[in-house]
């Protein structure tokens, strides 16, 4: 999902008026800073960050990799606490997340950066850009709580680029959701250490995690990051019972494999359940990776039937409305619970969270 | 060929000159200006309140160019740089006064440029931020006169350039410019271990916190074969007057050193090998580990070298490093 910049300012713009809150929209006020939450200093006024497995050491004035945490002297800060620069209202099914409040409206936020550089990434010009480069307008916490909230939306949404890299704004944002009634999704690539994500399941509802590939190789060359702690992540989610879907986005001839994919839903399966939705998403090309073509329907279709055959209950086709691979199935008696096009509900045989017609319950957050 | 029949060598090829073009083949690739660095000390340009003497440091500049190109100075500015050119000096000022390129050098420039005929509104100093320019003492300016401008403030190219490791937006100024000069310092850097000639370029990129895995490499010689970088720096000279050993890339006074030097030539990778070479000796000299030891030896200045990168000469036996 893109958004323009012209589309984010129609509709934060919108959002606050709406609100009854000023704001304006700039350039970035860099000196606007929050301290980070996670990181230790070291000698020299170097410090290390332990917010993500990359746990960069930074000097004096310099940024982490994701760009949008500087040291100074020794003290390290977050420069997008509150700049956010993407805000749009979407469906719940757009992030997606299929099992938690199916039609919901999701108050969708993001600020500049990212903690890994995936060479197919969608949102790259907010998500690998310098903080100078892109405008921002400040939202704070409660504002942020009041607007979702004014507009009817049941959920904010951290997305669009890594919510990990603005961990502080987003724990606070659903500080101020809880307490204004209106719940947390965060729409993240998982890569993330085991303290930060254990404190952020506190405040949050549900997390989508995008698993890019089940090889190492994949995540050091196309994404420049690990495997390993996105499966942790993954684990640690299980453990700490948030609802959490997973979405693969596959990419032809790059992380497609059967075999592969056999091993990844068996994966899920046994070490995350099998109640666990998985989401076999459309490659568009995008970014640095306009060479390879979109994935063919078979290849989705196939990798579902994969997912189906490992014993999945939920695997899902992504990026191809119409399909039937948008729809919910009970997975005792094959009834359609839950029937999409799109982003769109059609309809729903489900009753308190159990399928209409046999009485199953299909796992999720329904209400 | 000799090396002082380079200039003529460039002229007579359009490369630059009295053509404002963006030259086809990078200057720094010429085979005659290969490995060769010309180091010029000078003992007491830095007084007791660290401030540099302005027509001692011109007439420095002035020697090494010389040198390093057997020519009058006039001629090798004139030669170089064209009055339709629009000349970048990308000066390095993110550890603040004490640890950026000085001042009265980048005047000394300015005032060689002027002499060979470039407009003061065709010279842009330019670095990575407003503030870090005007902490080191530069006066920002888009109006009259000679450009002083951030890359925050001049904004970065839609296009990403790739290289390798490398894909970046570029710094509007840099794509502004037809020559570059490149006006580093020399530092101990906590991640890749130096920075100098080639580090430099980080500051014409919008990510370059993307660039510090593995010390750098392969991404600092990357970002240099970048085709908007490589194809515009015609020169580098760098700033060693104070240098520093330890603790960088912030200034850190207890770790530097009065060289009181400037390090200038065509061949920035070269230029870079003789610089890791004297950090390292500073360092064994005050009893610290070499970078290597360190764990952050400066591997990209090694692959700047490859044949992938065609950067300049790493080879310490074949670099002639000329002092004077
Ligand atoms: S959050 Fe950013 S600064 Fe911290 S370790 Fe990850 S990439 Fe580095």
């Amino acid at each position: 999902m893109k958004i323009s910049r012209r589309q984010f300012l129609f509709t934060a713009a919108a959002s606050l008026g709406a609100a009854g809150i000023a704001a304006a929209a700039g350039k970035n006020d860099v000196d606007k800073l929050h301290e980070a939450r996670y990181y230790k200093k070291l000698p020299q006024r170097k410090i290390e960050c332990e917010l993500c497995p990359r746990r960069c050491v930074i000097d004096d004035m310099e940024r982490g990799y994701c760009g949008v945490r500087e040291n100074h002297g020794g003290v390290y800060y977050s420069l997008v606490y509150g700049q956010v620069c993407s805000a749009n209202i979407d469906p719940i099914e757009k992030k997606p997340l299929f099992h938690f409040l199916p039609g919901a409206k999701a108050f969708s936020i993001a600020t500049v950066g990212c903690n890994v550089m995936c060479k197919f990434c969608q949102n790259w010009e907010i998500s690998q850009a310098n903080v100078d480069q892109v405008k921002s307008m400040e939202l704070l916490p409660a504002q942020t709580a009041a607007i979702a909230k004014d507009r009817r939306c049941e959920v904010i949404a951290y997305t669009y680029t890594e919510p990990v890299v603005f961990t502080e704004y987003m724990y606070d944002c659903a500080v101020e959701g809880r307490k204004a009634g209106v719940r947390s999704v965060m729409i993240s690539n998982g890569y993330i250490n085991a303290q930060p994500m254990k404190d952020l399941c506190n405040v949050l509802d549900a997390v989508k995690i995008d698993l890019k590939a089940f090889n190492e190789r994949f995540y050091r060359e196309l994404v420049a990051g690990e495997l390993k702690p996105v499966l942790d992540t993954l684990v640690l989610l299980k453990k700490q019972k948030m609802w959490t879907e997973i979405v693969y986005l596959v990419i032809p001839g790059q992380n497609d494999d059967p075999g592969e994919l056999r091993e990844m839903c068996t994966w899920i399966k046994n070490d995350l359940g099998p109640e666990t939705p998985v989401h076999f998403s459309r490659f568009h090309p995008q970014y640095r990776l306009t060479n390879i073509p979109a994935t063919p329907l078979e290849v989705l279709r196939k990798a579902r039937r994969i997912g189906l055959e490992c014993g999945l209950y939920y695997v899902y086709t992504g990026n191809v409305p119409g399909d039937e691979g948008e729809s919910t199935y009970c997975p005792n008696c094959g009834a359609v619970v839950i029937k999409r096009f799109g982003f769109s509900v059609l309809s729903r045989a489900l009753k308190d969270g159990r399928c209409v017609a046999c009485g199953r319950a299909i796992a999720g957050v329904w209400s | 060929m000799k090396r002082r029949d380079f200039l003529k060598s460039l002229s007579a090829a359009g490369l630059v000159g009295f053509s404002s073009s963006v030259p086809a083949e990078a200057v720094g690739e010429s085979p005659q200006m290969r490995g060769r660095v010309v180091m010029v000390q000078r003992p007491g340009i830095v007084d007791a309140q660290e401030r540099a003497d302005a027509v001692k440091l011109a007439n420095m500049l002035d020697a090494a160019v010389e040198r390093l190109f057997e020519e009058k100075a006039d001629k090798i500015w004139r030669t170089l740089f064209s009055p339709r050119d629009v000349v970048g000096l990308k000066v390095n000022c993110l550890a603040g006064r004490g640890l950026s390129t000085r001042t009265e050098l980048t005047q000394a420039v300015v005032d060689r440029l002027t002499k060979a005929g470039v407009p003061h509104e065709q010279i842009i100093i330019w670095d990575r931020r407003d503030r870090d320019l005007q902490r080191a003492g530069y006066t920002l300016n888009s109006g009259k006169g000679v450009q002083c401008c951030g890359n925050d403030r001049a904004g970065f190219t839609e296009h990403v350039y790739e290289f390798g490791a490398a894909a970046s937006q570029l710094s509007l100024t840099l794509m502004r410019c037809t020559a570059v000069i490149n006006l580093p310092i020399l530092k101990d850097h906590g991640i890749v271990g130096m920075s100098g000639a080639l580090k430099n370029f980080f500051g014409a990129v919008n990510n370059p916190n993307k660039y510090h895995m593995n010390c750098g490499d392969p991404f600092v010689a990357d970002v240099a074969c970048l085709p908007p970088i490589r194809q515009k720096v015609r020169l580098t000279i760098c700033d060693a007057l104070t240098a520093q050993y330890e603790g960088g890339p912030p200034f850190m006074p207890e770790y530097t050193w009065r060289l009181e030097s400037l390090l200038v030539a065509v061949d920035m990778a070269a230029l870079d090998r003789i610089a890791w070479q004297m950090i390292d000796e500073k360092r064994r000299q005050v009893g610290l580990p070499t970078l290597e030891k360190a764990g952050r030896k400066p591997t990209y200045i090694l692959t700047a070298g490859d044949a992938a990168h065609r950067l300049g000469e790493t080879d310490p036996m074949k670099i002639e490093w000329i002092r004077i």
